[in-house]
């Protein structure tokens, strides 16, 4: 599914991806945890392909394919799916008629079949019960005056309406109380279906109460320092990540 | 001096009723006497009149069928009258008025009406500061004499189409409106005008609404003139105490359009919502100039333009408030925003506060931006092609304006005309409803 191989990456000219490793097999959701400033939310950027972002060294393969030339569009085509940390508002587009345009794209480049205007509709709205939130939001603009769990739920609801085939989860948890913590596992676990493969980039071990991750990363620096299943995430809460970084050096 | 139009005020001299005349002649001495503007004035400082040094032949009327015009307007429920190249065409309007309305052309005033029309035509537009106004006056022959009874809660707009044909030759088309909301009324007029073709017409409009006390107006003006159009003309609003004007405007770009609006509060507790979009792209320019006179106290104004600008386009948006002394308690507010899709494209944007009263809340501001990287890149991490993202977002930019519109079916109606501005790939539009 993903396969990445020594990624070196800058922002602004600063090294934040320092050769980072990570292998995402069909199916697997693998939780990379790592203190602030760790690289965790940068490698999200990176392949998603957002702007900025600089690949100085490194290979990324999706599918089979080396993603790093492709189109940020084109890459959403494939099934790459990063539900943003931080959504940006865009007054005037509305969240209807930008998730039928996202659909419709996506759909049409996955060689599936179109989903006409009422059969849209009638997902939209099943979809917006899933995660929680209430139809009017879909005639709002995007995320426009959403609060911030409100922006974690519209994106989830994308996640849901795209059925992406990797979907990177940057700190959907942060900010959110216990009861949006329930829908957000309940949307991921909803969809885990032995081919679909998750990341979820978190600093706290809740979520993985409720999502169980089969490999647990620790970020340090811009490169995996240590893996394990999610025995390695309990053992994080309790001690924090200062163990790690002297078991590194 | 200028000799600019000599040519077709000669012909007009000719047809107009007696009792115009009077104004023609005062028109034609002031307009004579004007220095025309150069980019020196002030108020002409990014707009060139170049383009109407040209030997400008007077309008003819028109025989053009509705398919040749591409007349395609939609019904929007009302009466509709239909001008082509400024003479009435009673086989493209509808002429039953709503209950309340009273609609005459000068031409076919009679003496009691024509004294009518003299007590208010040019009460409201300052000609000392519009001199194009004089212009009109010079060369006016015909107008629209609109009166909304007093009480009178008309729901049904009044639809008046100002459609240019495409000559071989450049040509004028005078146009004037004067409407009349008499005390307590209500209801809805749309100016709409267009062109048939690449357009070589040259129009002079002017407007006049009169607001008496309580009145309100749902006014619209339309610019979808496009190319080789040309238009210079002015809505001058006066509004009485406690009446409301809501005045909506578009323009789509073309070689030359320049537009005054001017609304005066002239009596306590009148409050007037002004909104504006213009679209410009090649190497079209629009220049809008907006007033707002607060002469009295407790009124209120509220004032929203944007415009999107490609291509080597140029705009222009001017926004005054002018507080009198007098206007104390006035709250009045003014944005004006503007989107750059090209590095060539060029918006001279200025909003200009006077303020003589101490006891007012004013805002207002301007901005100039190009399309919002972080935006674009969500859109496109959801799939969404750079190039449809593009007009989704400008699109956005524009769409709450679009949205002050209170009538559904002219909403309906613009959305594709203005995504099909933004795009002409059907494509790139089809989300856009």
């Amino acid at each position: 599914m993903l396969k990445i191989e020594n990624l070196h990456a800058t922002v602004n000219d600063k090294e934040i991806l320092k050769g980072l490793s990570l292998t995402v097999k069909p199916g697997e959701v693998h939780a990379i945890m790592g203190p602030n400033g760790s690289g965790k939310s940068t490698l999200g950027h990176v392949l998603a392909g957002r702007p900025g972002y600089t690949v100085t060294a490194g290979t990324v393969e999706y599918m089979g394919q080396n993603i790093l030339d492709m189109k940020t569009e084109e890459r959403a085509h494939m099934g790459l799916f990063l539900a943003f940390q931080y959504p940006v508002e865009i007054p005037g587009v509305s969240n209807m008629e930008f998730l039928k345009a996202s659909v419709d794209t996506v759909r049409e480049q996955r060689g599936m079949e179109a989903l006409d205007t009422v059969s849209f509709m009638k997902l939209a709205r099943e979809t917006c019960k899933a995660v929680d939130l209430d139809v009017s939001f879909l005639k709002r603009g995007v995320n426009e005056g959403f609060s911030g769990g409100e922006k974690k739920r519209n994106e989830l609801l994308q996640m849901m309406m795209l059925q992406p085939s990797l979907a990177i989860m940057d700190e959907t948890d942060s900010g959110l109380d216990i009861d949006a913590l329930h829908v957000v596992a309940a949307g991921v676990n909803g969809m885990r279906d032995g081919e679909r493969s998750f990341i979820l980039i978190t600093h706290y071990q809740r979520l993985l109460d409720y999502i169980e991750p089969d490999f647990v990363h620790v970020l340090s620096d811009g490169r995996i320092v240590k893996s394990g299943d999610k025995n390695l995430a309990l053992e994080l809460d309790e001690k924090g990540y200062t163990w790690i970084a002297d078991e590194v050096a | 001096m200028t000799s600019l139009m000599s040519r077709v005020l000669d012909a007009a001299s000719d047809a107009a009723p007696e009792w115009l005349q009077q104004r023609q002649v005062n028109g034609r001495a002031a307009w004579a006497g004007c220095e025309l503007p150069t980019r020196k004035t002030e108020a002409w400082k990014y707009t060139s009149l170049h383009t109407l040094n040209r030997d400008f032949e007077a309008a003819e009327p028109s025989a053009a069928t509705k398919e040749e015009l591409g007349f395609d307007y939609p019904d929007l429920g009302g009466a509709r009258l239909v001008f082509v190249d400024g003479f009435l065409r009673e086989d493209l309007s509808r002429m039953e008025l709503p209950a309340g309305i009273e609609l005459l052309r000068f031409a076919d005033a009679n003496a009691a009406q024509a004294e009518q029309i003299q007590a208010h035509l040019g009460s409201v537009v300052d000609t000392s500061r519009h001199l194009f106004a004089n212009l009109n006056d010079a060369a006016l022959a015909d107008g629209i004499f609109l009166q909304v009874a007093a009480n009178a809660d008309v729901k049904e707009p009044i639809h008046l189409v100002w459609l240019t044909t495409t000559r071989g030759v450049v040509f004028t088309v005078n146009q004037r409106l004067l409407v009349v909301a008499h005390p307590n009324s209500r209801a809805s007029v749309i100016e709409h005008f267009d062109c048939a073709g690449n357009g070589s017409a040259f129009t002079n409009g002017i407007t006049e609404l009169i607001l008496e006390e309580g009145a309100q107006l749902y006014h619209h003006r339309l610019h979808l003139e496009e190319a080789g159009a040309m238009h210079i003309g002015g809505v001058h609003a006066r509004l009485a105490k406690d009446s409301m004007l809501n005045s909506f405007h578009l323009a789509l770009g073309s070689e030359l359009k320049r537009i005054d609006i001017v609304v005066n509060h002239q009596g306590p507790g009148a409050h007037c919502e002004l909104n504006g979009i213009y679209l410009l792209g090649g190497e079209e320019h629009v220049d809008y100039h907006t007033c707002i006179e607060h002469a009295v106290p407790h009124c209120t104004s509220d004032e929203v333009f944007r415009g999107i600008i490609g291509d080597r386009a140029s705009a222009v948006f001017n926004g005054r408030i002018h507080i009198h002394p007098d206007a104390q308690k006035t709250r009045a507010e003014l944005h004006n925003g503007n989107l750059l899709t090209s590095a060539n494209a060029e918006i001279n944007t200025k909003p200009e506060l006077e303020i003589y009263a101490d006891d007012v809340q004013c805002a207002h501001g301007a901005t100039v931006a190009q399309l919002d990287g972080e935006m674009m890149h969500y859109l496109r991490s959801r799939g969404i092609p750079s190039d449809e993202a593009e007009v989704m977002l400008s699109y956005g930019f524009i769409n709450e304006v679009v949205n002050t519109i209170r009538l559904d079916a002219l909403r309906d109606y613009l959305r594709p005309v203005l995504a099909k501005r933004l795009s002409r790939d059907a494509s790139l539009t089809r989300h856009l409803a």
